[in-house]
């Protein structure tokens, strides 16, 4: 039997009815009552996420960014200091190994550094894919911080009033931009707060000392926080469209495919990868993807057919009931042809046809941005 | 509205559960899902049930319910014909959480084969195998 790795706030998850299931080899809370009152709660209040399996690696050597922007769809060289950028790692052939966020950081004084999030899923193989190309060197600096450090997300309209009303860091977090970050302290130890998210809401995320996790969120909880489990983080973020990996991403996949050209600079720079995207880039025939929308109940899911006609022309990748819009919604990639908004298709839920239309994405954008 | 103890009931290792009940000379079997079973769901979203008529046999599939996170197939505990379907239930789904004993009723067979009883768990045994396997 393997043993599950567990969160500095495993025990909070289990004492507050956490339905905890193997999420990526971590015992991860799915749920805690129900899944739409917990999405609810994060479209209308604030959510907190234990998102403590996300890996965290960290590059302090001088080398750090020159080696990055070698393995980086974006350049991680061009990051500004204290901002956060979407980027990719892909292979030799241009598949999608991982989908990451890229921080270039300083503290003010002359120390500066890059911090990379990566999928749980993913951790190992991209921990390996770093070290095969040249990342153990000392110049680069390369770490593992995923099991010393934890990481919240709070998520939600109110989340920035209620994260400086507490006064939680010496910093007011509000003045962060959107993808803007910045190091701090937490409880005497180093801390980081990115105006970032996986929902679609305002809000941040913040990396704290393991050991420093659970009086945060308590903290949190106790200003009107609601925790929120994977079930409804994959709702929420399914509704602002943001693909998963595993789901819309894959090592087949190419980053244009995945509508992902935005996260991928050729110009003037070689990466792994590059080469082969360079000629990717400019192919046209290729599946789009796509969001669906149905009118009845059931809901696709992943791995369904989608059809116009008697054509076979694509397939669900993730698909649930929208608790904000009360119908079922779906990405999927679909052959070019019937990719614009407002094209009729099908969707074979179980052996029926049900009717679905293509639509633009992403089916939540919140009203104002920061 | 019947309202079964659940003490009293037989169940599946699918976590329907069963009322056999004499009606004339034969057997009738009432069938739900388990309000464990419910729980686990959580977010219900949809439900289908089959028509009045229909023959099952042991581990059909009779319908399915639906619910934000994932979707479930039911299926027949016993062998029989579908004498009643509450009909009422895909438009009140609240009924499986709040009265998963009573309203929360699936459908009512006719049972044909009465062997097919065997091998359902009674209260003890079922709880036993939620505790230890969900």
């Amino acid at each position: 039997m393997i043993t599950l790795a567990r969160t500095p706030l495993y025990d909070w998850h289990l004492a507050h009815q956490g339905k905890l299931v193997d999420f990526a080899g971590w015992s991860m809370p799915v749920q805690y009552g129900s899944i739409v009152e917990e999405h609810l709660a994060t479209r209308s209040s604030v959510g907190l996420f234990d998102v403590s399996h996300m890996g965290r690696l960290r590059f302090l050597g001088p080398q750090a960014g020159k080696f990055l922007d070698g393995l980086l769809t974006r350049s991680a060289l061009k990051v500004p200091a204290n901002r956060v950028r979407y980027s990719l790692v892909t292979n030799d052939a241009g598949g999608i190994l991982d989908d990451v966020l890229v921080y270039h950081l300083t503290d003010g004084s002359s120390r500066e550094w890059y911090e990379l999030v990566v999928n749980a899923g993913n951790r190992d193989k991209i921990v390996g894919w770093i070290e095969r190309h040249g990342g153990s060197a000392p110049e680069v600096g390369f770490s593992d911080e995923t099991l010393a450090t934890a990481m919240i997300a709070v998520q939600g309209p109110l989340a920035i009033e209620r994260l400086d009303s507490l006064a939680i860091f010496p910093l007011a977090v509000g003045r962060l931009k959107y993808y803007e970050a910045a190091p701090t302290l937490f409880a005497g130890q180093p801390a980081l707060v990115s105006r970032t998210g996986y929902t679609g809401e305002d809000g941040v995320e913040v990396v704290i000392a393991a050991a420093a996790a659970m009086s945060l969120w308590e903290g949190l909880v106790q200003a009107g926080g609601r925790a929120v489990g994977l079930g409804a983080r994959d709702t929420l973020r399914l509704e602002a469209a943001m693909p998963l990996y595993g789901h819309e991403l894959n090592e087949s996949l190419d980053p244009f495919t995945a509508d992902l050209a935005f996260a991928v600079e050729l110009t003037g720079r070689k990466f792994v990868g590059s080469s082969t995207l360079s000629d990717r880039a400019k192919v046209a025939d290729h599946p789009r993807r796509v969001g669906l929308e149905l009118t009845g109940k059931r809901v696709p899911r992943e791995g369904y057919g989608i059809y116009v006609g008697d054509t076979h022309t694509g397939t669900v990748t993730s698909g649930t009931f929208s608790p904000t819009f009360q119908r079922p919604i779906a990405m999927a990639y679909v052959q070019a042809e019937h990719a614009a908004p407002g094209t009729a298709v099908w969707v074979d839920i179980r052996g029926s046809r049900e009717a679905a239309q293509v639509v633009r994405l992403p089916f939540y954008k919140r009203n104002s941005s920061p | 509205m019947k309202k079964f103890s659940p003490e009293t009931l037989l169940y599946s290792e699918t976590h329907e559960w069963v009322a056999v009940e004499p009606v004339g000379g034969d057997k009738v079997a009432t069938i739900g899902i388990s309000a464990f079973a419910i729980e686990q769901l959580t977010d219900l979203v949809y439900m289908q049930l089959p028509a009045v008529g229909k023959h099952l046999a042991k581990g059909n599939e009779f319908g399915e319910v639906e619910s934000v996170k994932a979707v479930s197939s039911l299926y027949s505990p016993v062998e029989g014909d579908v004498v009643a379907v509450n009909d009422d239930l895909p438009k009140n789904l609240e009924h499986l959480t709040t009265d998963p004993y009573g309203a929360g009723w699936l459908i009512r067979m006719k049972i044909t084969r009465e062997d097919s009883l065997a091998g359902l768990m009674d209260f003890a045994a079922y709880q036993k195998q939620c505790a230890e396997h969900g």
